[in-house]
């Protein structure tokens, strides 16, 4: 029950998500979810995209550095107090946030939250047993 | 009226300098052959002996010493004297992780301290100034070197050491330091905290300079002599060679320092093919010691470039000038004064990641600090998707450096491929100081 998300290396040039995200367009790729993170000096850009192996070849193509990583995709209600709910649930049963970001499906109704946890099996575990649906990565290409 | 230490030998005629040369040279290669194994070993292997040395123009039969070699016997495998005999060590950074370590029997100390009094005389010190040494003391041979031999010349030493500017004027008004011994950019640093505290420099007593260690233009000399109202003159030294006083700057000379050629004898050679290049030419420096007794050198390569002046100088010395150094073969660079070599960086990024990494040193000189910046392109193998570790590898790169090499950088990370490449070659090192 684990989504595959890109992580790509970025040094804060203007310009350069612009070309990561001409680049996959180019291929058809769609970006589903994408998220940076950033310092003074540098950034990490992550992405849902609905075709893995593709989206890293052509990224690596073009000279940028690139990591696949497990997160966890948590479908809550996009109302007030669906995040509330799931960070409670986090809090709770001691579960680490590595990061986490969000993104609304295409009808609006559900928000999924994008998580990484230091422990992702026993944060399955936990989120499964308090009722929580997790998504998997053809689910997500699917909303 | 110039001023002498040894008239003598500081005057005499090349032939009997030569004499001197020839004498001392052959009595080395003789005792080096017997005492240091990978000495024999060397001359073995290139079919010499040293009964081979009969003229100094036998020299170029000796094979070179390099820094490696130094490395290779790391700490005390070049001595020639049981330990009991040697006095003193120092050390001075080597081109990986582990330093290069010289030692010092007592005559070699005297040597050393009599040259230094030579070098200063050369700069027009003598017994009645008070000298101001803010040479770094430790294992660096700068300020112990110095020390010994302002003390020798029977001046009056300040050992203050680097650090602590304020302190350093308030004593230099106070002491009234006449003689100032630094690295240039510490001397400019001086000057611009003069200027800040609203000391004028024609208020100390402060005559002249004499300023090594790092490389420097004769810009900087200008605006040195121009901001302390004094006059600076060069000094050189390499540790492997003895330390500073191997060679000194005349006040009356226009240009070069008198190499103490009855000491260690120079050689230019071209740094590709190793052959001696005709005097005047350019070329990288090679020293042999002729009186060294712990530590002797033969053919050290100093990587240093520099050409060789023969004309009578202005001062009367017949001693051979050499020019200011005017670049590295290697690409050594001396940051604050500590010769860093792109190959320990490398060393201390394979150390942290344990990766054949992609880096970039940038050199830049913001006012008189020279600052290095360490760009390190982040591959696959180091890359994460956290922040947090991303930071940590930086700092502990930063770290490992700071406690490698004791030079203070930045490290930035960067995306593939950002750093430049000629010929495939990646481009390690560019510094922007203008020098
Ligand atoms: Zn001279």
């Amino acid at each position: 029950m684990r989504v595959e998300q890109i992580a790509v290396f970025l040094e804060n040039k203007s310009g350069r998500l612009a070309e990561i995200t001409a680049a996959l367009a180019a291929e058809n790729i769609n970006i589903r979810a994408l998220s940076v993170a950033d310092t003074a000096d540098f950034g990490i850009l992550r992405l849902i995209v609905d075709n893995v192996e593709k989206a890293k070849a052509t990224l690596k193509r073009n000279k940028f550095t690139v990591g696949i990583t497990n997160v966890i995709a948590v479908e809550v209600a996009d109302k007030t107090g669906g995040l509330a709910g799931v960070l409670k649930t986090i809090e709770e049963e001691k579960l680490n946030v590595e990061y986490m970001y969000a993104f609304v499906n295409n009808s609006g109704e559900n928000a999924v939250l994008i998580f990484r946890f230091d422990d992702m099996d026993k944060a399955i575990e936990s989120l499964q047993r308090t009722g929580y649906t997790i998504l998997s990565g053809e689910q997500i290409c699917a909303l | 009226m110039t001023l002498y230490w040894e008239e003598e030998i500081e005057t005499l005629p090349r032939i009997g300098l030569e004499s001197v040369q020839l004498t001392r040279l052959k009595h080395l290669v003789a005792r080096v052959y017997k005492t240091v194994k990978p000495y024999r070993e060397k001359m073995d292997a290139a079919g010499v002996k040293p009964e081979d040395i009969q003229s100094l123009a036998d020299l170029v039969k000796l094979p070179f010493t390099v820094k490696e070699d130094l490395r290779d016997n790391y700490p005390f495998g070049l001595f020639t004297v049981p330990m009991d005999q040697v006095v003193r060590v120092h050390a001075s950074s080597g081109t990986t992780g582990k330093p290069t370590v010289v030692g010092y029997t007592k005559k070699d100390l005297k040597t050393w301290s009599g040259l230094m009094a030579r070098a200063l005389t050369c700069a027009g010190a003598t017994s009645k100034d008070m000298i101001h040494n803010a040479y770094g003391y430790g294992l660096f041979t700068g300020g112990l070197g110095a020390h010994y031999g302002i003390e020798r010349l029977g001046a009056t030493v300040i050992p203050v050491s680097g650090g602590n500017t304020k302190r350093q004027i308030t004593i230099m008004q106070d002491f009234k330091s006449s003689v100032l011994l630094a690295t240039p950019s510490y001397a400019l640093n001086l000057a611009e905290t003069m200027e800040t505290l609203g000391v004028d420099p024609k208020s100390l007593s402060l005559r002249v300079g004499v300023f090594g260690a790092e490389p420097w233009s004769d810009n900087m000399r200008d605006e040195v002599e121009r901001k302390l109202n004094i006059k600076a003159v060069d000094i050189y030294g390499l540790s492997e060679v003895m330390g500073p006083g191997v060679s000194m700057q005349c006040l009356e000379g226009k240009t070069g320092m008198h190499i103490f050629e009855d000491h260690f004898l120079p050689e230019i050679i071209d740094p590709d093919t190793g052959e001696v290049l005709p005097p005047g030419e350019k070329g990288e420096l090679v020293f042999t010691t002729l009186t060294k007794e712990a530590f002797p050198i033969i053919r050290y390569r100093t990587r240093d470039i520099s050409r060789l002046i023969y004309d009578t100088c202005e001062c009367g010395r017949t001693l051979v000038r050499m020019e200011k150094v005017t670049g590295r073969t290697d690409d050594m660079l001396i940051i604050r004064g500590v010769n860093v070599f792109p190959s320990q960086i490398e060393h201390v990024l394979m150390g942290t990641e344990g990766v054949e990494p992609h880096y970039q040193i940038v050199v830049n000189r913001v006012g008189n600090m020279d600052t290095m910046d360490v760009e390190v392109e982040v591959s696959e193998d180091i890359f994460s998707d956290e922040i947090k570790v991303l930071e940590k590898l930086g700092n502990r790169i930063r770290a490992d450096i700071k406690d490698m090499l004791g030079v203070t950088c930045k490290v930035k990370l960067v995306e593939p491929k950002t750093i430049q490449r000629s010929d495939g070659k990646a481009q390690r090192v560019i510094d922007n100081r203008k020098l």
